[in-house]
């Protein structure tokens, strides 16, 4: 077994191998080498020893996609720190609300350093307290550009295997409080199996435009082609969003053979992405796209499919994996070559007797694509609300054992805990299995997934209590499949007093915003009622599901 | 030009915010108030360009070319001479 800086020490074997291209909007890509990434590194390892911190301590980064990012990444790991990696502040976020979180993840985490760039060294002082664990906010243009590469110096050789190596925190308020910790060891036993499981060899070339601080993007688009020695083409979220067309002039450009994308990404890339920003590519060398962090629709592979198979996309490149910060990353993995299964199923036996039966001739069916089959160090088994194993075709709660989950959650041993029932990880979500293929089909808690990030509606609601003219406890929050986006919307229904439409709609308006400002999504539906329409349980609690249904047949109805 | 405000503001009403009857004013901030997000913004740019005959560039999807129906309008109508 090998750590971190072991690994990168190896790697350095082939000093000028490119391991990093990274792709900017404005300038030109720029290719890392083996060895430049090192040197790029060590400074900040050398900067972290000279402010003090010590190996085993949290440092948490706040940068944007850029070569520093990088390199103060490595640079923890090669001290031996535990880096965590905090989304930026972006032009649609309240700076109060980023503030308050980043107070919150400082409060839970106990970080020894922050590190960030010097325009934003003001913003994240004031999120600091007298006395929080925050010793040092190093900043990045008074760290060192490059030094010799001395690895007998760096403190992060003395790691073991077993030590946590990173963090990983998801999006939104009740995310922050749960650092995922991972140690050395589960991310090399989950890149091991992840890379049989997708015959990963020096051949292939990750193309991604995912976040790093969402699993998917650190583990797929990040970890697993540095540390495996495969060449990562790497650029930003933000850019994509507004060119998603890139990714494919990248995968053409580069040879690329290997992406992970969110559901959303398969309708919106088919949907917005226009044909002149198409003329010369191939992608004939993209052998698995790989849907993985939101529900997985047959429905937006089929679409995906017939949009780029002019351009050499092939049916069989269209793959599935369902995965969790919590198992590192993959569960189950779609097997590479073919097309995932999908299962057609009675609508009706689905919804209400919670089984998977085949169709019935004359009632309405429904398909479900497969996640594929767990990898070989994973075990998966679905059980009921008593924690015994089910049937075949039976809807329960997914549970997995693996040599690769979490250490804990940092500094929150009474969520680890309760996280596992004699030695399982229970996920939260449901799903049923068929012949060893796994399938996803819901969730147990009221989260929702919006285009791969993850909300919860409690935390929505609160942000509505903000807004002058509502009330605590007379908003609801829930999530609704669009069919054409791929991913679920956000709705949140809110009660007001006052029944002038001039008035209701000025309240309206403030909720989108606000919600908008300080939470991880985009509000699309507020719907501002009279007081009285949210339906409320016996015990006064607001019951999702039920307002949900009621919204829905009003949207059916008008 | 006020038709042009106009048809973007019905276009943006019902296909981003799905409110129809929302009324939105010729200088009220679009982008820098998040009332347009980034993911709607693209559907925006493909709308002026199938609806005017105008491109607007990726790298220009900010508030810096835009905020607001009267900066979008008269960017349309320079582009558009």
């Amino acid at each position: 077994m090998t750590t971190f800086p072991e690994r990168l020490k190896s790697l350095h074997s082939t000093p000028e191998r490119v391991a990093v291209t990274l792709q900017f909007s404005n300038t030109d890509d720029l290719p890392i080498t083996v060895d430049q990434l090192l040197r790029g590194a060590s400074p900040y390892a050398g900067a972290l020893a000279k402010a003090g911190i010590q190996p085993g301590e949290v440092v948490v980064l706040i940068l944007q996609h850029s070569e520093v990012l990088l390199y103060a990444f490595w640079g923890a790991i090669l001290h031996g720190a535990i880096p965590s990696i905090m989304p930026f502040l972006t032009e649609k976020l309240s700076p109060e609300r980023y503030r308050a979180d980043l107070s919150a993840l400082i409060s839970v985490t106990q970080p020894a350093a922050i590190i960030t760039y010097p325009e934003f060294e003001s913003e994240v002082r004031s999120a600091l307290q007298e006395g929080d664990s925050v010793r040092q906010v190093i900043i990045t243009n008074q760290v060192e550009t490059s030094t010799e590469l001395d690895f007998d110096s760096l403190l992060g050789f003395q790691r073991k295997p077993e030590d946590i190596v990173l963090l990983q925190h998801s999006s939104g308020t009740t995310g922050l409080q749960k650092g995922v910790a991972l140690s050395h060891q589960a991310v090399f036993n989950q890149l091991n199996a992840y890379g049989k499981a997708l015959t990963l060899n020096e051949n292939d070339v990750i193309v991604s435009w995912l976040p790093l601080y969402h699993d998917m993007g650190l583990i797929a688009g990040f970890l697993t082609p540095i540390l495996l020695g495969v060449h990562l083409v790497l650029m930003s979220p933000f850019d994509w969003v507004r060119a998603p067309y890139k990714l494919m002039q990248s995968v053409s450009k580069y040879r690329g053979t290997l992406s992970w994308l969110p559901n959303f990404a398969y309708n919106f890339c088919a949907q917005k992405i226009r044909d002149r920003h198409l003329e010369g590519v191939d992608l004939s060398t993209w052998r698995a796209v790989i849907n993985c962090s939101e529900p997985v629709r047959w429905e937006s592979h089929q679409a995906f499919y017939e949009k780029f198979k002019p351009y050499g996309l092939k049916l069989e490149t269209l793959q599935v994996s369902y995965a969790m910060a919590e198992n590192v990353f993959s569960v189950t993995q779609s097997s590479l070559g073919s097309i995932p299964a999908v299962v057609e199923l009675d609508r009706e036996t689905f919804m209400s007797e919670r089984v998977a039966k085949s169709p019935v001739d004359g009632r309405p069916a429904m398909k479900m694509m497969s996640s594929g089959r767990p990898l070989e160090n994973v075990k998966v088994k679905i059980v009921d609300a008593n924690g015994n194993a089910v049937a075949d075709r039976v809807i329960g709660e997914v549970a997995i054992q693996s040599d690769c989950m979490l250490t804990s959650y940092y500094h929150r041993d009474d969520l680890t805990q309760k996280a596992f029932v004699d030695g399982w990880y229970l996920t939260g979500d449901y799903g049923f299995m068929v012949d060893g293929e796994v399938f996803v089909s819901g969730r147990k808690k009221d989260m929702i997934i919006v285009g791969g990030k993850n909300v919860y509606p409690q935390d929505l609601e609160s942000l509505t209590y903000e807004v002058p003219g509502v009330h605590a406890g007379r908003s609801v929050a829930f999530g609704m499949f669009d069919e054409e986006q791929g991913t679920e919307d956000v709705v949140i229904i809110a009660e007001v007093n006052s029944e002038d439409p001039a008035e209701q709609q000025k309240v309206a308006d403030a909720i989108r915003l606000h919600v908008t400002k300080n939470s991880a999504i985009a509000l699309r539906y507020v719907k501002v009622v009279d007081s009285k329409w949210i339906l409320k349980t016996s015990s006064g609690k607001t019951a999702r599901s039920a307002n949900k249904e009621k919204f829905l047949a009003e949207l059916t109805r008008s | 030009m006020t038709e042009t405000i106009s048809s973007l503001a019905t276009f943006i009403a019902s296909k981003i915010l799905k409110q129809p009857n929302r009324a939105i004013t010729a200088d009220e901030s679009l982008i820098s108030s998040g009332l347009i997000d980034s993911f709607s913004l693209m559907d925006l740019a493909l709308y002026v360009e199938d609806t005017f005959g105008v491109r607007i560039e990726d790298t220009e999807l900010n508030a810096d070319t835009f905020d607001n129906l009267t900066q979008l309008a008269s960017l349309i109508e320079s582009r558009k001479a």
